[in-house]
């Protein structure tokens, strides 16, 4: 038992911090927000120098190894900076390419993910019929489905692995409040799909490696609200003082501290479960996705009221942390959902 | 990073478990499950010297002073395995979490050897003596007065909220020391033996009945020279070290005892049908998810060995823990309803729950109150700016 980051760990969370720091900045999230949702000069960035997108896929299957605690590490700091790019297709789709597609398919579309030549994504809300594995119907709230090339999509007894140009498939883009990650709707209209090898495998990986990495994000979103509302109290004066000399203003920056810290140990708890296969993951993951969500919440909700006036334009990027903490409690089903599951571990079924 | 213990460790564990239980069902049955810390003292007293005298006593303490030596690991396993058999909470939780460590760092060796062997042994039961009527959270305005005379302390003054002070052999407290000084100077830690015709001390009866605390007043009470810890003028710096070790490893038993509160909440729920109800099941979810994330942040926080930087966990786990407690308190009487107010017997007794929902609000005032703790978060966490301090 050592619930410490390794040396290694800590470069990785560095390394991965200055590069969304210096990267992912407001303005040029604001270009991608104004435009698809994806910085593709990050994305490359990201993929390419960085050479980060394999990381919690295995290397047999053209990953970096390593493992969930690592990925996290990355998600947490690309949270910190709202980054608009696909993650959550890594922590999903590709991982379940990766654990449960078929060679053709690990061999055809890895590499190309992980290089960052393609997009992948895993579909959200299904309301499909099948009939053998042509499907129709329309799976909605699909994050980054507006420019993803291939999607993993799953529906009762399935998988299935579907290309962008598919015959009979439609893609619709609406306005997403979290423009740092649109929302697609895929219409179907007998579309065949590619059978994933193992169905359950592949959907037990996606919701492991989705879950943390919406709460990773959701734990670097959290701190950056409060590390930048921490900033604006020491530096806005009202009432001849700092306003962080308040005591209910420090009161408030310390509830939200309090939440982190606990954010903290769910995540990397979380992770940890999923790398050492422990009978805990269930629990963790549920825990972890729930706990953070709403914590992120709490601190971009806080960082608007303590911010003031500024705190509700468009300009101060404290909308952005709000619109992504909301999508985040929803993504990958809500809090009450997964504190249900929770229960159902230790208390079993509702009569 | 690994949670996953060795299997060395896994068999400390049995180690551990086995021994814990064979007392649990053998000669200590009578005070298994007791969740009390006055309950049947006595027998309690003897616990601890069993536990003292079977090498269990303080694990975490070097050999040379009657501890193991254990690892973090060890200490960890130990926690968890002592509150699953049942065990009643530590009577000597302040001997042992908080002087003990205090003597450890601050201590000669001379003080070391003469007073660590008895805490460690069960012998030597401590209280603290840190809070007076108008020396609160503001804890540097103390008045209790302490004085050199004749190669002796001499201590004069009141303490109050005096916990177990009833069943104490010795008290640490904090005196002023130096004539008109104020606030955090001219302070003194002194370790004074309770046996004494210049100490009494008045029982104070709580919310829930039971009288844990008491007034301690001092009339000329005395006590060797070398029995400060540290300097003249030093007791701000050693209480202060002292409310850390608080927030340390101690916390780890202190969680498997509200494990054993958050299960016979899930079998009350249980049995009267509220585990159906789907607000308790999101209720009794968010507990579970509060405990297990309490561990995981003592896991962090012993693990850590970054000791350039504020660690996060540790400062924030006070108002956690405590604000989770009284939450659960909250929870339980939901979960009871009605019959949750009704007690089965004539005296003013509580069962399990009922009483931790009273106990619990005081968790969330001793040991520095929420809104203390919510200070320190904001000052030493985060560096605002700090509270107007009275003389300070
Ligand atoms: C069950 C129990 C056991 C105890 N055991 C011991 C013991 O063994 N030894 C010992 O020495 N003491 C003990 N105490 C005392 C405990 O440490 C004090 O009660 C605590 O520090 C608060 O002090 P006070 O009661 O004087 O309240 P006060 O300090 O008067 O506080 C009253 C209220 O004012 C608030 N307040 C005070 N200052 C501030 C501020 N700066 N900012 C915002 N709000 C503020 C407090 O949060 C509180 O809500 C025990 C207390 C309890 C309840």
């Amino acid at each position: 038992m050592d619930f410490a980051f390794t040396d290694e760990q800590m470069m990785i969370a560095e390394t991965a911090r200055a590069f969304f720091a210096e990267n992912a900045t407001s303005e040029r999230t604001r270009r991608a927000m104004a435009a698809n949702g994806i910085d593709r000069e990050l994305w490359r960035g990201f993929c390419q120098d960085l050479g980060f997108a394999g990381i919690g896929i295995a290397e047999e299957f053209g990953g970096a190894g390593l493992g969930m605690v690592e990925f996290a590490c990355i998600a947490e700091a690309a949270g910190a900076q709202v980054a608009a790019f696909p993650l959550l297709g890594l922590a999903t789709a590709a991982r379940g390419i990766a654990v449960g597609g078929t060679d053709a398919q690990r061999e055809k579309w890895l590499p190309r993910i992980l290089s960052g030549e393609a997009i992948a994504a895993n579909a959200g809300k299904w309301h499909v019929e099948r009939q053998g594995n042509y499907l129709s119907g329309s799976f909605d709230f699909t994050p980054h489905g507006n420019i993803a090339d291939v999607f993993i999509v799953s529906a009762t007894g399935g998988s299935w692995l579907i290309e962008r140009d598919a015959a009979g498939l439609k893609i619709e883009t609406p306005v997403t409040m979290d423009q740092t990650r649109p929302l697609a709707s895929l219409h179907m209209d007998k579309v065949l799909g590619e059978p994933i090898a193992d169905h359950l495998g592949a959907v037990q990986a996606m919701h492991a490696g989705g879950w943390i990495c919406l709460a990773a994000e959701a734990l670097g979103g959290a701190q950056a609200c409060l590390d930048r509302t921490v900033a604006y109290a020491q530096e806005r004066v009202q009432f001849g003082r700092p306003i962080g000399s308040f005591q209910a203003y420090k009161h408030r920056l310390a509830d939200m501290m309090v939440e982190i810290e606990q954010a903290r140990s769910a995540v990397y708890w979380a992770a940890c479960t999923v790398d050492e296969g422990s009978d805990e993951a269930p629990l963790a993951l549920h825990a972890a996705k729930s706990f953070c969500a709403d914590a992120f919440f709490k601190c971009a909700g806080d960082m608007i009221q303590l911010h003031g006036g500024i705190g509700f334009t468009w300009e101060h990027d404290a909308h952005l942390y709000f619109k992504r903490a909301r999508s985040i409690q929803t993504l990958r089903a809500p809090g009450n959902w997964h504190r249900e599951e929770i229960a159902k571990i230790i208390l079993g079924d509702a009569a | 990073m690994k949670l996953g213990f060795s299997p060395a460790e896994e068999a400390f564990r049995t180690e551990a478990a086995d021994w814990l239980n064979a007392q649990m069902s053998g000669p200590f049955k009578d005070i298994r499950g007791i969740t009390t810390l006055t309950e049947k003292a006595e027998r309690r007293k003897e616990w601890e010297q069993h536990l003292g005298a079977h090498g269990w006593g303080c694990i975490g303490w070097p050999k040379a002073w009657g501890g193991r030596d254990a690892t973090i690991a060890q200490q960890v396993i130990f926690a968890e395995e002592y509150a699953r058999a049942g065990v009643p909470g530590r009577v000597n939780h302040i001997g042992i979490e908080l002087a003990g460590p205090t003597i450890l760092t601050f201590g000669t060796e001379e003080q070391k050897a003469r007073f660590l062997p008895g805490i460690a042994k069960g012998e030597t039961i401590f209280c603290q003596g840190f809070s007076e009527p108008s020396a609160g959270s503001d804890l540097a305005s103390v008045r209790t007065k302490g004085r050199l005379e004749n190669g002796e302390w001499v201590v004069n003054g009141q303490k109050i909220w005096t916990s177990l002070a009833h069943i104490s052999d010795w008290i640490f407290v904090v005196t002023r020391t130096e004539e008109g000084s104020k606030g955090p100077k001219g302070l003194s830690f002194l370790m004074m033996d309770m046996a004494q015709p210049g100490i009494e001390i008045r029982p104070i009866q709580q919310i829930n009945g039971d009288a844990e605390f008491n007034e301690t007043f001092f009339t000329d009470a005395r006590c060797a020279e070398d029995s400060i810890i540290g300097a003249p003028g030093d007791g701000w710096k050693i209480a202060m070290g002292l409310l850390a070790f608080e927030r340390g490893v101690s916390t780890l038993g202190q969680q498997m005892a509200f494990r054993n509160e958050l299960d016979e909440i899930i079998l009350a729920a249980k049995r009267n049908g509220s585990a159906a109800d789907p607000l308790i099941r999101q209720r009794i979810a968010k507990a579970e998810i509060g405990l297990r994330l309490m561990r995981y942040g003592a896991l962090r926080m012993l693990s850590n060995r970054d000791h350039s930087r504020i660690d996060g966990a540790a400062l924030t786990y006070k108002i956690q823990w405590a604000s989770w407690r009284r939450n659960l308190g909250e929870l339980a009487m939901d979960v009871l309803g009605q019959a949750g107010e009704i007690t089965g017997g004539d005296t003013y007794r509580w069962g399990t729950l009922p009483n931790l929902f009273l106990y619990s609000r005081a968790d969330t005032i001793y040991g520095g109150t929420n809104q203390i703790q919510r200070n320190l978060i904001a000052e030493r966490g985060l560096g605002l700016p700090r509270e107007p301090r009275g003389d300070a």
